[in-house]
């Protein structure tokens, strides 16, 4: 039955709409958290199972492959984590957690659509159904002026972008007379339209749309604004979540559809990315406030994965891949420490405000420290090994120059990060910093993503493996 | 490969050409007079009545929303409905998941107390 390869999100789907009734119903709403954890588990379940349907269904519109399950598995990770930090965070916002984790869960639904796409009308279905809830996400702190901009600045951003991603997508169906990922890669093979300015005029505006998701420079004016706005476990989500499907969709839809005008787009990406790592810590170096600061490292980190995109082939998707892996769980683990130094109405967002933390909260100090060493991309932890996994596959593929300039930014991009650790031993305290109680969800979502931080890095054939073998389609 | 844009090319430049060559004839030749009469906004005859900037109770805007919804409903019925036949039970059966999220929706709004006007 072709029903089944979508089982994944109908199972999602239900428990997005039962979080949404037992919300109208329920007295006590600590339920509805342990909802969003049980459908994300059943849907995780399913999804382990999907890959007995392999291959097209819907009439060309999905495809069941392991790559869709490797970003399915990696986006239900996170969101595990992120539900966990929204469970201790929400405690005492407790206006809309309904409406919050079933539009979270509505949220990874688009997600898990965008990365098994086959077709381009899917692939815009599953980029606006994500959007349209992150928008509403990022604005759900109702009585903080700061959510609300954050909201109004993404939406009317993030529609301006849709636009140029339809627009391109029309051009390109224009030219090549289909949607179908696999039916344009044949158009443009057998029908000699190589030099077509429509064609290449499409693949620049997807290109700008992608890259606005991915907050690439200089399309990321949005991300620092929009991460310091929203809800911490929001900006978590948007951080690795969100970045992760946007990049995911952006990889598939330009090596399947589009190898042919591979030395079009490949000179742009290199541009791209150097432009984006350098920018993004250039400016990161400045940043006073700690999410500021980590929304310009993701874009900054949006740069270093460009390299695998550019570098392509055998070796350079499948670093790409752990490094999301990596960076996916590095990240999160920085933004739980961020939430759980913080209270209602203090969040302790400033980084000067963590000077002493080392002395006063030890086992949170070590934590950040952890996160905050991988992001740099120190040895032994996992964002050392997914560096090395990228910078050397530009090698192989002979981008010497691209992995220089990865390799300087990642030194700049030490202090800032090193500036934090610094902050929290070195200094005595100026605050006194009184953290809301910890909660057992908080607690897990850090000893998760500390683990993994680690473990990813300290073992990491089998993740390599994993993504070696999740990139079947480009062969 | 541009072939056969020309005609579109020559027909914007007639048109956008022609919409100045108008207005710019009466602006240039006709004769003006403004009074306060004339640059009054002119609905219908009657006398505008205070400014139009008026801050409007959201509800307007929920019971908008929940009639485009449904409103978009009704417009896949009808599509639905001249097929009803040809599609046979699968049609159906994904038709009533269709309204039943629909309903998931109403239920939603209503126990929060959208359609409640105090």
């Amino acid at each position: 039955m072709t029903v089944n390869t979508i089982l994944p999100e109908i199972v999602l789907t239900i428990a997005a709409l039962v979080i949404l009734l037992v919300d109208v119903w329920v007295k006590k709403k600590e339920i509805l958290g342990y909802l969003a954890l049980l459908g994300t588990a059943a849907t995780s379940i399913v999804a382990l199972q999907s890959l007995t349907d392999r291959g097209y269904s819907f009439t060309g519109m999905i495809v069941n492959d392991e790559y869709g399950l490797f970003f399915q598995l990696l986006f239900l990770a996170a969101t595990f984590v992120v539900i966990f930090m929204s469970m201790h965070y929400f405690r005492e916002n407790t206006q809309m957690l309904g409406e919050y984790y079933s539009l979270l869960l509505f949220a990874v639904l688009g997600m898990m659509f965008m990365v098994k796409a086959a077709d381009l009308v899917m692939v815009f279905m599953g980029i606006e159904t994500l959007s349209l809830a992150v928008y509403v996400l990022s604005g759900c702190l109702r009585d903080d002026r700061r959510s609300g901009e954050a909201a109004l600045k993404y939406i009317l951003l993030g529609a301006f972008a849709t636009a140029f991603l339809l627009f391109g997508i029309s051009l390109i169906f224009g030219v090549t007379g289909s949607t179908n990922l696999a039916a344009i890669a044949n158009a443009v093979a057998s029908k000699n339209i190589l030099g077509e300015p429509l064609l290449l005029l499409g693949m620049g505006m997807m290109l700008i749309g992608f890259g606005f998701k991915v907050s690439l420079v200089p399309f990321h004016m949005w991300t620092p604004d929009v991460y310091e706005g929203a809800p911490v476990p929001v900006t978590a989500f948007m951080a690795v979540g969100v970045k992760a499907a946007a990049l995911a969709v952006f990889l598939r839809v330009f090596l399947v559809a589009l190898p042919g005008l591979n030395d079009n787009w490949r000179p742009l990406l290199i541009v791209l990315s150097v432009l984006t790592m350098t920018v993004g810590n250039l400016i990161a170096i400045s940043q006073e406030n700690i999410k500021r600061m980590l929304a310009y490292s993701s874009i900054a980190h949006a740069g270093y994965l460009m390299i695998g995109m550019v570098a392509g082939g055998d070796s350079g998707v499948p670093s790409m891949l752990y490094y999301l892996l990596v960076y996916t769980f590095m990240n999160l683990g920085a933004f739980a420490v961020v939430m759980a130094l913080g209270q209602k109405g203090e969040d302790n967002l400033e980084i000067k405000d963590y000077s002493g933390v080392g002395s006063r909260y030890p086992v949170l100090g070590f934590m950040m420290t952890v996160f905050m060493l991988s992001l740099a991309g120190i040895p032994p932890l996992s964002g050392f090994m997914g560096k090395f996994y990228l910078f050397s596959s530009a090698v192989k593929e002979g981008y010497v120059g691209l992995a220089v300039v990865g390799v300087v930014n990642s030194l700049i991009s030490a202090y800032y990060y090193l500036r934090v650790t610094v902050m929290m031993y070195m200094r005595p305290s100026e605050k006194d910093i009184a953290p809301a109680p910890m909660r057992w969800s908080l607690v897990l979502a850090l000893v998760i993503t500390t683990f993994l931080t680690f473990q990813i890095g300290l073992f990491p054939s089998f993740y390599l493996e994993l993504a070696k073998n999740s990139i079947f389609f480009l062969k | 490969m541009l072939k056969g844009y020309g005609e579109i090319l020559f027909y914007l430049v007639v048109v956008v050409g022609f919409s100045l060559f108008a207005l710019g004839l009466s602006h240039f030749v006709g004769r003006k007079s403004y009074s306060k009469e004339k640059l009054m906004p002119y609905e219908c005859g009657v006398d505008p009545v205070g400014t139009a900037r008026i801050r409007v109770s959201v509800k307007f805007y929920l019971i908008a929303m929940l009639f485009i919804v449904f409103d978009i409903e009704s417009v896949f019925l009808y599509s639905f409905a001249t097929v009803f036949k040809e599609l046979g039970m699968l049609g159906l059966i994904e038709i009533v998941i269709f309204i039943v999220i629909l309903v998931v929706g109403l239920v939603y709004a209503w126990g929060k107390g959208a359609l409640e006007w105090e």
